[in-house]
């Protein structure tokens, strides 16, 4: 461990001019020279995709890895319901500068005015560059491109593509991508897991891989490492991440000197299917779009919750969002809107199945949108929607009410990130939900999107270029000693995992009383007493798989048991330091809701004074004593106040 | 519910491929992958190594699941992936028989995982808009009108699982390909190039697809509903000079 002297390289000046001047002092590479360096990026969503395309262009050698078949497969295409963009196509009001405000507000001021202004700059590039590539997003009947409204803001400026933005822009990326490899400029490897970091001199250049085919490990050397490998929400069990989607490659650079930045920011989207039954693998997610014409109520008396919702008299709901907050109504942010859903669940007013002894389910009804708006006109915005809710649960959302509860869906920290996207790992950035960057406690909806293609796009390409102009080109026909000493590293591990002296328990079930663990402890409500018995908990768990881990079949062949075990040992280690985390975070903020920190109305309480900062982990060479960095967040055009969406 | 399912086993890509035979039970509610996933546990608990097939996002976007149940792809419901099935959908079928897609160009590599990268390599023969980041125009700039964006995203919507591919008797991806053509082709911006569905094709036939032979078998087992009149589209565009 060595003492890092954080610096976040966020420029001065107007916050307008910033990125602008802050890419004139970045340093370029001509073009000639391009092609001498190379830039590995893991994970090919929509950060990695848009990145690999653009440094491509530029260039350089890109070499790109996914553990999936294709990069089609990213995570990044489920993402339903939009991308914001500060366009102000609509003449509401809306500007770059309000895109910023909401943000900054909606992430309960725990973001860097820099980096958001800069998104919600960039905004608007995105949407120009999406359209250029094809992007068939929703369109007025004049033929110019159409918004809707998202929660936490009282503008309309959502571009989308029905309910499958994130795929058409996933998509957009990818074809993008496949056009760089067409041309040579960068290399694909599917179906290839990142297994390590390759360190030299104290500078990331290269990775080590795991074909997930043949199972062989080899390395790849780089002048500089990108990681666009998602979120970690999975560490929950359940959630509405891809069954794959995993946080071994953050978590491994983490162990080799990443700083991890707010592990405890976890969103809970409000509107997911509830769990029905044991055996479930995920929860799926109902766009938050659904809210505009959707309205939030339940029983207002818990005697009423076994009754079908058509024998609930118009005066017995409670439109508890439309109650609670007024002004905002059902488009509150979403971890107002969870936080609130669990109430009136926890007051015994839920509906639907019953999990754990519990009702967990509130009622999202469009009867009155439907007979305001006549039936095609619902159907036209939430027609896939509406057809996947009934593939699932067998309910017709146009006849009955939705039932919907929170569930896990996106984690706002992740690497610690500078200005330029720069981890604390000298060589190494990260991009998308991978780092921590932009979205403070709470990620608005239809932010991400914008986030991830923002990095890849057009921040990436301006810093990683700034990075190399100052590096010497590796000499790739060299033999590094540190490349075979990472791989062996990596072995020994694989070799534990399936030789596990007392097998018993298969890597799922450890998973599945990990995910038990965090939700009760450090899911939408914390307390002290709570996340120090659930550190001792993950610690035991942690210890038992590794002595009862069962791995079948072996290493020189396709293992789908051997690669979730590993990423679930990873899971192990996180899910304590996100406890640890919140624990040591003595205050509410967005996601981040310490039951200590809770006013008697149930209002989050916020201290500035002690929190407002970013809080950066070190590993230290044991997991249970990470050592913490904080990076002051300092508020020169907003004013931190409290959110009142009332 | 208790069923009895005949998966096809095979250890490798080289390896010869076996049924085996398992026994179920199950309550209705569960997803057909979760079934999937409770079988699994069982073999994992015994010893045995875990079936092997593709899935991830479970929510029918990602198009990786790809099974074949009682010869159908992705089952037998219309505009449904694998990780969409129920078991309540074969409440009357209780012996079912799992298989992957058959396809000259989609190799199996484990049990009932197929190699698809031939689809990827027919989108990088061409099934881009070649814009360069940073030199697209004000978003506004070109009105497309509704009908055309509407159709487009349409075409667009196909999630590249090769369904179309594992249920055509010529194995042909004609329908993916025709369906990148025209969410691209009918687009003002895709307009230029006019030799995109020629440099995909070529690719397709180059991978070992077969051709098409209007068996319209693909437009019925698309889990997203793409028209074969993409076909049609496609084919004017190479044919019509259009």
């Amino acid at each position: 461990m060595t003492d890092y002297v954080m610096e976040s390289q966020t420029p001065k000046g107007n916050l307008e001019n910033r990125w602008t001047q802050h890419k004139f002092n970045l340093k370029i590479v001509s073009p000639a020279n391009r092609k001498k360096y190379t830039v590995i990026i893991v994970g090919t969503g929509l950060a990695g995709a848009s990145a690999a395309a653009s440094l491509g262009e530029m260039g350089y050698n890109v070499k790109t890895f996914c553990f999936q078949d294709s990069p089609r497969r990213a995570h990044s295409i489920a993402a339903q319901g939009g991308i914001n963009g500060a366009k102000n196509y609509q003449n509401d009001g809306d500007s770059v500068w309000r895109l910023f405000y909401d943000t900054i507000k909606g992430g309960d001021f725990r973001a860097r005015e820099s980096n958001v202004f800069r998104l919600a700059e960039l905004s608007n590039n995105i949407i120009d560059q999406a359209v250029a590539q094809g992007v068939p997003f929703a369109r007025e009947y004049s033929g110019y491109l159409a918004n809707r409204s998202f929660g936490g803001a009282q503008v309309s400026r959502t571009f989308y593509a029905r309910g499958q933005t994130g795929q058409q822009l996933l998509l957009g990326a990818y074809q993008a991508m496949s056009k760089e490899i067409d041309a040579g400029s960068v290399t694909h490897r599917s179906r290839c897991e990142m297994q390590d970091v390759i360190m030299i001199d104290g500078k990331a250049k290269g990775i080590v891989t795991r074909d997930l085919v043949t199972g062989e490990l080899e390395s790849h050397m780089a002048d500089c490492v990108v990681l666009c490998t998602g979120g970690y929400g999975n560490v929950f069990y359940l959630s509405t991440n891809a069954k794959g989607c995993n946080a071994s490659a953050a978590w491994r650079a983490h162990k080799k000197g990443a700083l991890f930045a707010n592990p405890s920011f976890t969103q809970i989207h409000p509107t997911c299917i509830p769990q029905h039954g044991t055996l479930q693998s995920k929860l799926t997610l109902m766009s938050e779009s659904l809210r505009n014409d959707g309205r939030v109520w339940a029983p207002k008396n818990a005697e009423d919750c076994d009754k079908r919702p058509e024998e609930i008299a118009e005066q017995d709901r409670d439109y508890f969002l439309e109650r609670m907050y007024p002004a905002f109504g059902n488009l509150v942010p979403r971890d107002i809107a969870s936080r609130a859903v669990k109430l009136i669940c926890d007051e015994g007013r839920g509906v639907g199945h019953e999990i754990k002894g519990k009702k967990l389910g509130v009622y999202l009804d469009f009867a009155q949108a439907i007979s305001e708006q006549g039936e095609e006109a619902i159907q036209e915005k939430y027609g896939n929607l509406f057809e996947m809710y009934q593939q699932i649960t067998s309910e017709a959302p146009n006849l009955t009410p939705m039932r919907i509860y929170p569930a896990v869906h996106y984690t706002m920290g992740g690497l610690w990130v500078d200005y330029n996207l720069m981890t604390s790992t000298d060589g190494l950035f990260a991009a998308g939900e991978a780092n921590f960057s932009d979205h403070g406690a709470n990620r608005l909806g239809a932010s991400a999107l914008m986030q991830g293609l923002a990095d890849g796009y057009f921040v990436l390409p301006a810093t990683i270029s700034n990075y190399l102009a100052q590096q010497k080109p590796l000499d790739l026909s060299k033999d590094y000693p540190e490349a075979a000493e990472t791989i062996a590293v990596s072995l020994a591990r694989i070799g534990q995992l399936l030789n596990a002296p007392d097998p018993q328990k298969t890597p799922d079930e450890f998973h599945r009383q990990l995910g038990n663990i965090m939700w009760d402890a450090c899911g939408m409500a914390r307390e002290k007493g709570q996340l120090e018995s659930a550190i001792s908990d993950i610690k035991a768990l942690r210890e038992q798989f590794w002595q009862q881990v069962k791995v079948t079949g072996d290493d020189k062949d396709l293992n789908q048991t051997l690669e979730r075990a590993g990423r679930i040992a990873d899971f192990m280690e996180l899910a304590e330091l996100m406890c640890i985390d919140a624990l040591t975070r003595e205050e509410s903020c967005g996601c981040h809701a310490r039951a200590e920190h809770i006013s008697e109305d149930g209002e989050a309480q916020r201290h500035d004074e002690d929190f407002s900062h970013v809080s950066a982990w070190q590993y230290s060479g044991h997991i249970s004593m990470p050592v913490l960095y904080k990076e002051e967040l300092n508020f020169e055009f907003v004013r931190p106040n409290t959110r009142n969406y009332r | 519910m208790i069923f009895t399912l005949h998966v096809r086993r095979q250890k490798n890509a080289i390896a010869q491929g076996y049924f085996e035979q398992y026994h179920m039970d199950v309550s209705e509610t569960t997803s057909f992958l979760e079934m999937m996933d409770a079988l699994n546990e069982q073999l994992i608990s015994k010893g045995h190594d875990a079936i092997a097939f593709d899935f991830d996002c479970r929510e029918g976007i990602c198009g990786a699941c790809s099974l074949v149940i009682n010869g159908a792809p992705h089952g037998k419901r219309t505009a449904t992936t694998t990780c969409q099935v129920y078991m309540r959908d074969y409440a009357d079928e209780p012996e079912l028989w799992i298989e992957p897609w058959r396809a000259t160009a989609f190799p199996v590599i484990k049990d009932l995982i197929v190699d698809r990268l031939a689809f990827d390599k027919i989108i990088n023969a061409g099934g881009y808009i070649a814009t360069r980041t940073g030199s697209a125009c004000e978003a506004n700039t070109i009105a497309i009108p509704k009908e055309t964006a509407d159709d487009a995203f349409d075409s667009a919507t196909c999630i590249g699982c090769g369904a179309c591919v594992a249920v055509c008797p010529n194995a042909s991806a004609t329908l993916f390909v025709a369906a990148k053509v025209s969410h691209l082709s009918s687009l003002p911006q895709g307009e230029i190039d006019s030799q995109r569905a020629k440099k995909m094709l070529t690719e397709m036939d180059e991978q070992g697809f077969g051709t098409c032979s209007n068996y319209r078998e693909c437009e019925r087992a698309c889990p997203k509903e793409i028209s074969v009149s993409t076909i049609t589209q496609m084919n004017k565009l190479l044919y019509q000079n259009k």
